[in-house]
């Protein structure tokens, strides 16, 4: 008896947390599929009404900003692009300074590992000013180069994949040396599709990161053509509500499809390391 | 670390190259710049920089604005360390607890983790706008509610903005937790212990210790700098600056005010800030967990 009480204690709780979480996006969801007049009078909708085509074909392809030289579907673009350059980026690189720290000893190990951790301190919040400086300085303001550079080091997948790596036994290092491997066969043929979860789950977490990006974005990108999802939350503010909503729908989808659906892959990475 | 190694400079340094240029170029660059900031003063039309000692910050402090920030984001930090940890944790026990949906609760709960702070922010303003908010006059019809007038009501906007965002984050690193603790363990605490309310707080709280320490320390970093995006998007700082952040702050007096030497000033103390709370949770939080 008293278990199944409990079971029900938990389930109920846990629909609660399901609502708590889906109602919000629902109300702006289903409100983005009326007539801007009709929640104008009404307010948001519950329920699912029959402009979704009409609302969701306009804020895509309509051209806005000041020069209407770029669309909603152009901004998504530039955010996937800068999203898919940092994940990228920052992964090769994490990778191959995580194989440094932990597989070579030589004088300069420990100045290395507190020079990359140390940034762990200063995120890009704290060096806003300076860093928009040096970006102008080497000329990259409106460019994709300029977008992912700056954001593409990451210490925290540094650190995890220095974690993963210290956490393979030395066999297998003392195995490929005797089997002749150098230190970049070994890096190539046995680390790298050792870590192909890890690599996964990396990529997922800086996907999501760069793809939500805000501040960064939005002060250095003045040219409309590199708009990112940002600037276009901003840019929206001017519409009527139903293009509003129907544009925070869309910017949100496509890191939320990443997570759903990649949702093992990203878990089981980040957790493998400990 | 491990003993068998490879010992070669060459491949060393290429493989870590990559990684330290481009911290050099954007990371140790702009925080050398920083500092220059902090400790100088440049004249109105920009033909001069003196150097100007502490001057800076003491600016900085005595600004009562500066305390008001300073106020607000440690309270902000709390609340929102404090209410996202609950609610993931009592998530992520229920959803441990079950045997049947498991895995659909844990979808339906993981994915505002992807959604960006600044899109939260933007719906939240939804719910909080005077005239179509459902929540604005939800809490107007029981006692008035104002945020765009009331401080403590803009604290409540800016509040529930922000924790309801990072409860995914916690949720997921809870139920890791909790799937990590030895079954055997729990076994053996059935046995000696009937309430299950008691054995939570004996058994499983204490050994999610670690779980519980990191995820402050996640808490802590997202209220104070990924929160800026929620801040600008929904109250921005109203009323009269009472709901800014000190990262906003920053921002705000660096940007819009163009004060580099203020904006240098406010970086240095959030660094020193955030090296205080890390060095204090090393030494005395960490050293209370025990690791199994």
């Amino acid at each position: 008896m008293s278990r199944i009480f409990r079971i029900t204690v938990s389930h109920s709780i846990l629909i609660w947390g399901v609502l708590l979480m889906i109602v919000p996006l629902w109300l702006v969801f289903a409100s983005s599929t009326h007539s801007n007049s009709f929640i104008y009078n009404e307010g948001m909708q519950w329920k699912i009404g029959g402009e979704f085509f009409d609302n969701y074909d306009r804020v895509l392809n309509r051209k806005g900003g000041f020069t209407k030289e770029i669309t909603a579907s152009g901004i998504f673009y530039n955010s996937f692009i800068m999203a898919f350059g940092i994940a990228s980026l920052s992964v090769f690189v994490s990778m191959m300074a995580a194989y440094s720290l932990v597989y070579f000893k030589t004088r300069f190990s420990t100045l290395f590992f507190w020079l990359i951790f140390v940034t762990l301190l200063v995120p890009l919040e704290l060096r806003i000013l300076p860093s928009y400086q040096i970006v102008s300085d080497l000329n990259l303001l409106n460019s994709y180069a300029g977008l992912i550079l700056p954001l593409s080091a990451s210490a925290i997948a540094t650190f995890f994949f220095r974690q993963y790596y210290r956490s393979i036994p030395e066999e297998l290092l003392e195995a490929a040396k005797l089997d002749g491997a150098n230190s970049w066969k070994f890096f190539i043929d046995f680390l790298v599709p050792l870590s192909k979860t890890m690599i996964a789950a990396m990529f997922i977490f800086m996907f999501v990161y760069g793809y939500n990006q805000y501040l960064w974005p939005l002060i250095m990108t003045t040219s409309e053509k590199y708009w990112t999802v940002v600037m276009g939350l901003k840019m929206i503010y001017g519409g009527n509500s139903v293009d509003r909503y129907t544009y925070v729908i869309l910017s949100l989808i496509p890191p939320v499809i990443i997570i759903v659906f990649l949702q093992r892959l990203f878990i089981q990475g980040l957790f493998q390391s400990k | 670390m491990k003993r068998v190694q490879f010992s070669s400079y060459f491949t060393q340094y290429f493989f870590i190259a990559p990684q330290l240029a481009i911290i050099l170029i954007f990371l140790y660059l702009p925080i050398v710049q920083t500092f220059r900031d902090a400790f100088t003063i440049q004249d109105a039309f920009g033909f001069g920089r003196y150097f100007s000692g502490l001057d800076n910050f003491t600016f900085v402090l005595s600004d009562p604005n500066y305390i008001t920030a300073l106020k607000f984001t440690l309270i902000f930090i709390f609340v929102i360390t404090l209410f996202s940890c609950s609610i993931g944790l009592l998530l992520a026990v229920q959803a441990n607890n079950v045997i049947h949906g498991k895995s659909a609760y844990k979808t339906l709960l993981i994915w505002p983790y992807a959604i960006a702070p600044a899109v939260v922010g933007v719906t939240a303003n939804y719910f909080f706008s005077e005239r179509l908010g459902i929540l604005y006059n939800f809490f107007n019809g029981l006692w008035g509610f104002d945020w765009y007038d009331n401080v403590y009501d803009a604290y409540i906007y800016v509040f529930i903005a922000a924790s309801w965002k990072q409860i995914s984050a916690n949720f997921i690193f809870f139920l890791a937790g909790l799937q990590n603790i030895q079954k055997s363990i729990i076994e053996a605490s059935i046995i000696d212990c009937k309430s299950s309310f008691r054995r939570f707080w004996t058994i499983t709280f204490p050994l999610l210790m670690p779980t519980t320490f990191f995820l402050i320390i996640i808490n802590i970093t997202y209220s104070f700098f990924d929160t800026l995006g929620i801040i600008d998007t929904t109250t921005i700082g109203a009323p009269s600056g009472e709901t800014k952040t000190l990262v906003y702050k920053a921002y705000i007096d660096g940007f819009k005010g163009l004060d580099l030497g203020s904006a240098g000033a406010q970086s240095i103390i959030m660094m020193l800030i955030v090296l205080v709370i890390t060095v204090f949770q090393f030494r005395f939080i960490e050293g209370k967990i025990h690791y199994n």
